[in-house]
């Protein structure tokens, strides 16, 4: 019999990842913004985003979906257990998603409002979803598959230190996708900032290494068993930093954007490693988690059919919008 | 006193559904709009269907920007504050919203760049394919999400195991016994919603002077499509509650104001019903015309609110009038309808008078009409989530306190007031902005060096000057 329930985990993870890589550059322009040359340029950055965020956005709400479909016990876990922490993620994706029609209509006088709440609403964001990447590490205090834990178990310093990772893993993302973007004194900005960000990444990077193991002992056995493989993730996040690192210094335009990326899928699945097979740690596995088979196939024919479509007009679009973006250009 | 978790969730779903439920139908409605202006281009090449089509995807880009931020809202309600009702149901309303997710939200989301920053770097058949790619999304995401919400309502195809729905059926669970009537009716209101909008704004730039050939080509549109789809949401709207009658005839029962299950039936236009007394004060109605609307017979048997428990019955007064405010609103439009066909007949529709008046206030009308319909078909449900199956007390999440559920209210209602209002000011200045030249050739009106001028008012260069010099439109906004 096909497990489906591996089938949507590979499913899933991919949705992550797109939807992170993705929304994660263009969050990423949102937190660099108050950092920005001057207001010229924040307009070009916000332009080198605007017509495909809202795509880049969907996979939030697939990720969302896609759980409340194959892993429902994933869903009605962590959103009770999360539910402030939610909150403030979707107050941040209003703010800075409205920001994207409402600066461009604003008068002058109003529009650095608007540019505040792009560059708060990106932060707040990036910040929430870094701590639930530390709330998953901790582990949810659950009774018979129900949320038992309080209102504020998710906010401890050990997941602030991986919200403040996201943030400026996002702004890492966002500077070396304003370097493919952008030319002239923005470009030469982003390449200032670029070596920056990446030492900061590094550093929280190392933080989050050492910090890890002492809060979770499963996440310890798991790293210091015989599975020596798994050191081969953090080896591949370190090379695409070392890669990133050079490819600024020869000015490169395409490369830092796609080291950063390799960076993230590398730490990404260094933390699907080390938690594996447990969703909603520290007591359930994917297949505790998963919905009834039959819904697992319905969803699943449709998907496998619907996926490539949808990756091949997102595909188009990028394709359609290619190339540097230009200050006074691309505004309806 | 103890804040009640409950309740203050039924508040929050119901202020950010709301919220969320004004804009689809409105951009529903709008994107086949603006597809249907850039077939017309793309087929004749007159450049005042561009012109039209310029203006209302500006509109369309501010309304879908709020749509699609509510959405994201609504899509996390169900596990923060229902988290017991996302588990029991998951087996069927996840694979449903997925569906939604990856048939429309992408199709909408990818195309709508295209439509709104590609007019320039694409082919003029692509940009019509955008637009055509963007009306579709926003038809098969309100297919699904009818599909959701309607079995809620009627739920068919699942039985429980282990305190579990599983799917025994996906053809009679989505297709379930109230989803034909929900999807049609919610299909013509959003087409009304759009109608009544560009005719309201046409009609007002036509008592403005401004633009007037394009605006006349519009208003005449809108009001063929009121004429047609006005009465035909009466009649989808009579079926739809026969349907009711069948499945949920509490519902119909607090619709009607009627307590005890009886024969000939009243149809009541004023009453307050008093729910404790379990009986209307006040009552003003026309003999047996409800009975004749259900059954169609003048003493056909009504089945009463008291039949039920009353800890089992919906608030009354609440279904009641929102269906009266709704229907009031339904015939209130095919009347302006009908107006507006005598005009026409007499060769006067473009003259303005008092009919250019009346339909910018009526703009307001179909939101209203919406959200009643919603607030009718909802409340109407309680105490159930899923009728017969998930009481809203199963539904609720167990480790939601009072106090965390009213801190997130009050956090939505403190950003959507922001937002919102943000919003709805930037359409208004949009609409007081007026048109652009239908000559000038794109519609960069926005870019990075202009934002000084950006919004020009009307007067700088349309014919509108010469409309009354106090009138608001030729105000200073930038
Ligand atoms: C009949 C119409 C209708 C109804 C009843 C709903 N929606 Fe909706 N929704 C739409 C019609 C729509 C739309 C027209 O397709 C939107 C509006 C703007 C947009 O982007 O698509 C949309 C957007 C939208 C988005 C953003 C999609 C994106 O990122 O592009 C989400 C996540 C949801 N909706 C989720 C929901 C949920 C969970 C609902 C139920 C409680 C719901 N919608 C009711
Ligand atoms: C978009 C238009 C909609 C509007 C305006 C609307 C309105 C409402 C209102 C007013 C309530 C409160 C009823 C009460 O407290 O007694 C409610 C309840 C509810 N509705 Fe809807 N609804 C809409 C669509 C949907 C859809 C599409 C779904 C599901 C897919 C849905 C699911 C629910 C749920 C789960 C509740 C229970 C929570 C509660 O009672 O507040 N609604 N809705
Ligand atoms: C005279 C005309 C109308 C009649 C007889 C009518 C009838 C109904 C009925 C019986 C329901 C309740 C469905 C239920 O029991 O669950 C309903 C719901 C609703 N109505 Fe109407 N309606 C009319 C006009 C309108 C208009 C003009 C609009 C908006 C432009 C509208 C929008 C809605 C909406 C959004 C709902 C909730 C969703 C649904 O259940 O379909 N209706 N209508």
């Amino acid at each position: 019999m096909i497990d489906f329930v591996m089938i949507w985990a590979v499913i899933i993870a991919f949705g992550v990842i797109m939807y992170v890589l993705m929304d994660g550059f263009d969050l990423g322009v949102g937190i660099l913004y108050p950092f920005a040359p001057n207001e010229t340029s924040r307009d070009v950055m916000m332009n080198t985003v605007a017509p495909v965020w809202d795509g880049n956005e969907t996979w939030l709400v697939l990720g969302g979906a896609g759980l409340l479909g194959a892993f429902p016990l994933v869903y009605s876990v962590l959103l009770p257990a999360l539910y402030l922490g939610v909150f403030l993620l979707l107050a941040g994706l209003i703010f800075r998603g409205v920001a994207f029609e409402f600066r461009f209509k604003a008068t002058p006088k109003t529009k650095k409002y608007w540019s505040a709440a792009f560059a708060g609403g990106s932060t707040v964001a990036a910040l929430a979803q870094g701590i639930v990447v530390g709330a998953y590490i901790q582990g949810f205090a659950t009774e018979n598959k129900v949320y038992v834990g309080g209102a504020l178990d998710w906010l401890t310093p050990f997941s602030v230190m991986t919200g403040v990772g996201l943030v400026l893993g996002y702004a890492l993302l966002g500077s070396t996708w304003l370097i493919m973007k952008t030319e002239g004194e923005i470009q030469d900005w982003a390449y200032r900032l670029t070596p920056k960000l990446l030492a900061a990444v590094l550093f929280i990077f190392v933080v989050i290494g050492i910090w890890t193991p002492l809060v979770d002992q499963f996440v310890r056995d798991r790293w210091f068993s015989n599975i020596f493989s798994i050191w081969l993730l953090p080896a591949g996040a370190l090379l695409s930093a070392f890669v990133i690192l050079r490819a600024v210094r020869n000015r490169s335009e395409g490369t830092p954007f796609v080291a950063t990326m390799t960076l993230f899928i590398f730490t990404y699945l260094g933390l699907l490693a080390s938690k594996w097979p447990y969703v909603v740690p520290p007591d359930y596995t994917l297949y505790d988690a998963a919905s009834a088979r039959e819904s697992q196939l319905f969803l699943l024919i449709g998907v496998l059919f619907v996926i490539p479509v949808v990756l091949g007009y997102t595909a188009w679009t990028y394709w359609v919008f290619r190339g540097k973006v230009r200050a006074g250009e691309g505004y309806h | 006193m103890e804040l009640d978790p409950l309740l203050i969730s039924r508040i929050q779903f119901a202020f950010v559904v709301s919220f969320h439920a004004i804009f689809p139908v409105f951009t529903i409605g709008l994107a086949s709009y603006i597809a249907l202006l850039e077939s017309l281009h793309f087929k004749t090449n007159n450049p005042q269907w561009a012109q039209l089509s310029r203006f209302w995807t500006k509109v369309f880009a501010v309304t879908f920007g709020m749509g699609v931020v509510s959405g994201i809202v609504m899509s996390f309600q169900f596990g923060t504050n229902w988290s017991n009702f996302s588990w029991m149901s998951a087996n069927f309303l996840g694979p449903i919203l997925s569906y939604e997710v990856v048939t429309a939200f992408f199709l909408e989301a990818a195309f709508l760049g295209v439509l709104l920053f590609g007019r320039d770097k694409v082919p003029k058949g692509t940009h019509l394919f955008a637009a055509l790619m963007v009306a579709l999304g926003t038809f098969i995401s309100s297919f699904w999400i009818l599909v959701a919400n309607s079995w809620m309502h009627t739920p068919a195809g699942v039985e429980f195991q282990d305190g579990i729905l599983h799917v025994r059926s996906w053809g009679e669970a989505i297709f379930n016994p109230s989803f034909p009537y929900r999807f049609a009716h919610m299909a013509v209101a959003s087409f009304l919603t759009g109608a009544f909008v560009v005719a309201g704004v046409s009609a007002w730039y036509l008592m403005k002077q401004h633009q007037v050939e394009v605006n006349r080509r519009a208003l005449s549109m809108c009001l063929w499509l009121i004429l047609i789809l006005a009465p035909a949401q009466a009649v989808i709207g009579d079926f739809h509650g026969l349907n009711t009658l069948e499945y949920q005839p509490v519902k119909v029962a607090a619709m009607e104001g009627n307590w005890e299950t009886q024969s000939n039936v009243p149809l009541l236009l004023f009453a307050l019903p008093d729910q404790a007394a379990q009986t209307n004060r006040f009552e003003i109605g026309i003999p047996n015309l409800a009975s004749i609307i259900l059954t169609h017979s003048a003493d056909g048997v009504v089945p009463g609110i008291s039949d039920t428990p009353v800890e089992e019955q919906p608030p009354v007064a609440i279904v009641f009038w929102s269906f009266r405010i709704m229907v009031g609103i339904g015939l209130l439009m095919i009347a302006v309808a009908l107006w507006g066909l005598v005009l026409r007949m007499r060769g006067q529709l473009y003259k303005p008078g008092l009919f250019h008046r009346i339909l910018p206030l009526m703009i307001a009308t179909p939101f209203i009409a919406v959200i009643a319909g919603w607030f009718t078909t909802e409340v109407g449900r309680s105490p159930w989530l899923v009728h017969g199956m998930i009481s809203l007390t199963e539904g609720l999440t167990p480790s939601l306190t009072g106090g965390m559920a009213l801190a997130t209210l009050i956090g939505y209602m403190s950003v959507y007031a922001v937002v919102y209002s943000a919003g709805g000011y930037y359409i208004w200045r949009l609409v007081m902005g007026g048109m652009d030249e239908g000559d000038s050739k794109d519609s960069h009106s926005n870019t990075a060096e202009s934002g000084a001028h950006a919004k020009r008012p009307l007067s700088a260069g349309g014919p509108i000057t010469q409309g009354s010099p106090a009138s608001p439109i030729k105000g200073d906004w930038s």
